[in-house]
C-alpha cells in the first residue's frame, strides 16, 4: 500500500455561537493514499464540507475552533502551517470544486481574468509568466474540460455561461493549479441530470490522465458508486463506516448506512424503504455516546455512554458501531 | 373467449374511471426584453381519478409552470384545462369559484420559502380553513388544526412554533398539511423532496401514498428524480422545453424506453445496485445542455442533443404517435 497523502487524525472543529458551542466535528479520522478515489457520503448537515475546509484551512477562525486533531499532508500538518507554506499547498497541491458554481466564480469579472489569475498564482516554475503565456495556459486548460470556442468562454462574465459550463470553468481552475489533491465538494448537485453525468464522467477522465486523488463529497450514494474506489459514511460530525466501494453497497454495516442504502428509490421499482425516523442531532447538545443511538432500533445501553471505535470486520471493511465489537476481535482505536 | 372479455373490461375501467384533469393543447408563453419565451409549448395529457400522473424534466422544462397554471398562479396563453370532465378552470383564476379552488391545492418545492417566516404552524394551517369556511368557529377549526398535525404525525406542541424552529422535512410536513386541509382532490407535488435528504425523503413519499389511498388523491408529481418517479408515479410524462417527449405507463416506461432523451435521461441515473445498472441504457453518452428557451432551434427541439439525428429533425417538430396502448412518444424515429 501507498503512503498516505493526506491523514486527518482525531479532528474536533467547534463553532463559538450565541447559544452555547456546537461541537460539530467530533473526532473524525479520514485517510487519503496518493492515487485514490475517496467518496464521503453523509446527510446534509453532517460535516462533510465542514471537513474538507478544514483541510483547505478556509474556516474563519473565529467562529471557528479546532480544539484536537491534525490534518496531515505528507507528514506534515496543515493546521500548524505558516502563511506561506500554506499558501505553498494551496497553490501548487490541494484544490477545491465547490458545490455551487454560481457563488464560485465573481460576477464582476470574467471568466478570462479569473482562470488566468489562477494560473498566473500558480505558476509551478517559479519564474514570472509573460503574458501570452498565461493566455495560451488558460485556453488550454479550458480545452481539456471541454469547453468549445475557448477564446469567447475567456471574454465572458459567468452570468453568460449555462451552469454546467461555469462548473467546467470551476473545474478547469482547479487543474490549473493542481496537484495532486482534488476535492470535489458536491459538484453536480445543483446540475441536471444529464449535465451532472458529463461533469462526473470528465472530472473522473481528468483525475486519471493527470494521476491526481480525488476525495468526493456527496449526499447521493449513487454518484458515488461509479467514482470512488472507498466509501467513508459520516454521521454527525464523525466517520461511521469505511469499506470499498463494491463491498459498502453490497452489505452495509452500520445501521445508519443500511436505512440510508434502503430509502434509496429504485429504478427497479418496488416501494421505497421506511426511511430513519428523527434528525441530525442539535450540535450544542449532541447526543452522549454514539451520535446515532436516538435514532437507531438496534441501540444497546453501551451505545448511550461510549462513543464505538472503528471496528475491523474485514480486510477493506470498518464500522464504528458496538454491534460489531465482537467482530473478529481486532479493534483499532484511531 | 378471453379476447371479449378483456375488451369488456377496458370499457368498464373507461366508463368508471373518469378524468379527473385533462390539459387540451395548453401553453404558457411569457413576454420578456430578450424575446418570448415559450414555457409551455403546446401539452396534451390526462389525470385519472386516483392515479398519480409523473412529469419529469430538466431545469427549465416548464414542469413547474404547467403547475402553476392548473392552480390558477398563470393564465395560460392558449388552451384548455377542464376538470372533473366538465369544468373549466383555463380562465382567469379569480373568476374560478371558491368551491374549486378548494379543489386542487399544491406543495411547492422549497418548505422554507413557501411557508411564512411570521406565522405560527397553527396560522398556517388555519388560514385555508378561513379561507374556506371549514370549521364553525374558532374552537373547530383549531380541532381541525390539530386533526391536520395527527395526521402528518408531528407533535402537538408544534401548533405555537414558527417555521424556522423545525427541520426541513418537518416544515414540508406543514405543507402538505396546508394543502389537504381543504380536502382537495387534485393535489399539485411540484418537487416536493428535491430539497430534503434521502432517508426523510423515503418517509414523506410513503406518507404521501399512504394519504392517496385514504382519501383517494389524485397527484400530479413532478421531479427530476426518474428513480423516485418510478416508485411513485404510475404514468410518467417527459418534458424537454415546453413539449412534452414520450408518455408511457410507468412499468412500460423504463423497460422500453422510446424517446433519444428519455434513453439519455434514463443512462445518466446514478445507481446503488447492479440490477438497476442493468436496466439503464448502454449506448447513449450524455452530450450537450439544454438550449435557451428564448431561442428554441428549429425542428425537434432535441435535435443538437440527439444520438440519432436525421436530416428530417432539423426541419420538422415531430408530431405526437402512439405506439403501443397508452405509450405517445414524440419523435422522428418512430413516425411512419
Amino acid at each position: 500500500m501507498s503512503k498516505p497523502l493526506l491523514e486527518i487524525k482525531n479532528l474536533h472543529v467547534w463553532f463559538k455561537v450565541f447559544g452555547g458551542i456546537l461541537k460539530v466535528l467530533d473526532g473524525v479520522n479520514f485517510t487519503v493514499r496518493s492515487g485514490e478515489k475517496v467518496g464521503l457520503v453523509g446527510e446534509a448537515g453532517c460535516g462533510k464540507t465542514t471537513t474538507m475546509k478544514a483541510i483547505m484551512r478556509l474556516l474563519s477562525m473565529p467562529p471557528a475552533i479546532i480544539p484536537k486533531g491534525e490534518i496531515l499532508f505528507k507528514g506534515k500538518d496543515i493546521l500548524r502551517m505558516n502563511q506561506a507554506e500554506l499558501q505553498q499547498i494551496r497553490k501548487e497541491k490541494i484544490s477545491m470544486i465547490f458545490q455551487d458554481p454560481t457563488a464560485a466564480l465573481n460576477p464582476v469579472f470574467t471568466i478570462g481574468t479569473q482562470i488566468q489569475d489562477a494560473v498566473r498564482f500558480s505558476e509551478r516554475s517559479g519564474r514570472k509568466m509573460k503574458k501570452d503565456e498565461i493566455k495560451a495556459r488558460a485556453i488550454q486548460v479550458l480545452k481539456e474540460v471541454s469547453l468549445p470556442d475557448q477564446e469567447r468562454v475567456l471574454q465572458n462574465y459567468p452570468i453568460q455561461l449555462s451552469g454546467g459550463m461555469r462548473q467546467r470553468v470551476c473545474i478547469s481552475m482547479a487543474l490549473v493549479s493542481a496537484s495532486e489533491l482534488i476535492i470535489g465538494d458536491e459538484p453536480g448537485t445543483s446540475l441536471d441530470v444529464t449535465i451532472k453525468d458529463q461533469i462526473l464522467k470528465l472530472l473522473k477522465e481528468l483525475a486519471k490522465k493527470h494521476d491526481t486523488s480525488i476525495i468526493l463529497i456527496s449526499h447521493a450514494l449513487g454518484t458515488v458508486k461509479n467514482m470512488t474506489d472507498k466509501v467513508y459514511v459520516m454521521y454527525a460530525g464523525a466517520m461511521v463506516e469505511l469499506a470499498k466501494t463494491k463491498e459498502l453497497f453490497a452489505h452495509p454495516l452500520h445501521p445508519y448506512s443500511q436505512g440510508l442504502l434502503a430509502a434509496i428509490p429504485r429504478l427497479t421499482g418496488g416501494g421505497i424503504g421506511e426511511g430513519i425516523d428523527g434528525h441530525i442531532p442539535e450540535y450544542i447538545n449532541p447526543p452522549k455516546g454514539c451520535r446515532f443511538h436516538p435514532r437507531c432500533k438496534q441501540a444497546m445501553p453501551i451505545c448511550k455512554d461510549k462513543k464505538p471505535p472503528f471496528f475491523k470486520v474485514s480486510e477493506n471493511h470498518e464500522v464504528a458501531c458496538f454491534l460489531f465489537q465482537n467482530f473478529g476481535g481486532d479493534c483499532i482505536d484511531k | 373467449m378471453r379476447l371479449p372479455v378483456f375488451y369488456f373490461r377496458i370499457l368498464v375501467v373507461i366508463a368508471l374511471t373518469n378524468n379527473i384533469l385533462l390539459v387540451d393543447q395548453l401553453k404558457k408563453h411569457f413576454f420578456t426584453y430578450q424575446g418570448i419565451v415559450k414555457a409551455v409549448d403546446g401539452i396534451n395529457f390526462f389525470i385519472k381519478e386516483g392515479e398519480t400522473f409523473g412529469l419529469v424534466g430538466e431545469s427549465g422544462s416548464g414542469k413547474s409552470t404547467v403547475a402553476y397554471t392548473v392552480v390558477g398562479m398563470y393564465r395560460p396563453t392558449k388552451g384548455k384545462i377542464i376538470y372533473q370532465g366538465d369544468k373549466d378552470i383555463s380562465q382567469d383564476s379569480r373568476k374560478r369559484p371558491l368551491a374549486l379552488k378548494k379543489e386542487i391545492q399544491i406543495v411547492f418545492q422549497d418548505p422554507g420559502t413557501s411557508l411564512n417566516p411570521s406565522m405560527t404552524i397553527k396560522d398556517i394551517l388555519e388560514l385555508p380553513l378561513k379561507v374556506h369556511n371549514i370549521g364553525k368557529n374558532h374552537e373547530g377549526r383549531i380541532n381541525k388544526v390539530k386533526e391536520l398535525l395527527e395526521m402528518v404525525q408531528l407533535p402537538m406542541s408544534y401548533i405555537y412554533k414558527y417555521p424556522s424552529m423545525i427541520g426541513g422535512g418537518e416544515k414540508q410536513m406543514v405543507a402538505i398539511a396546508r394543502a389537504l386541509a381543504t380536502n382537495p382532490s387534485l393535489v399539485l407535488l411540484d418537487e416536493p423532496t428535491s430539497a430534503l435528504d434521502v432517508s426523510v425523503q423515503a418517509k414523506l413519499i410513503n406518507m404521501l401514498i399512504q394519504f392517496q389511498k385514504e382519501f383517494n388523491l389524485s397527484y400530479l408529481f413532478i421531479t427530476h428524480d426518474l428513480s423516485l418517479m418510478r416508485n411513485v408515479a404510475s404514468r410518467v410524462a417527459i418534458m424537454y422545453l415546453g413539449k412534452l417527449c414520450e408518455i408511457a405507463p410507468s412499468s412500460e416506461f423504463f423497460k422500453n424506453p422510446l424517446h433519444p432523451y428519455t434513453q439519455m435521461l434514463l443512462s445518466s441515473i446514478p445507481v446503488i445496485s447492479d440490477e438497476e445498472e442493468a436496466l439503464k441504457p448502454k449506448k447513449i453518452i450524455s452530450t450537450g445542455e439544454i438550449p435557451s428557451p428564448v431561442n428554441i432551434p428549429p425542428g425537434c427541439s432535441f435535435h443538437f442533443r440527439c444520438p440519432k439525428k436525421m436530416d428530417i429533425c432539423s426541419r420538422e417538430d415531430p408530431i405526437i404517435t402512439e405506439i403501443n396502448e397508452g405509450h405517445t412518444v414524440r419523435c422522428h424515429l418512430y413516425t411512419k
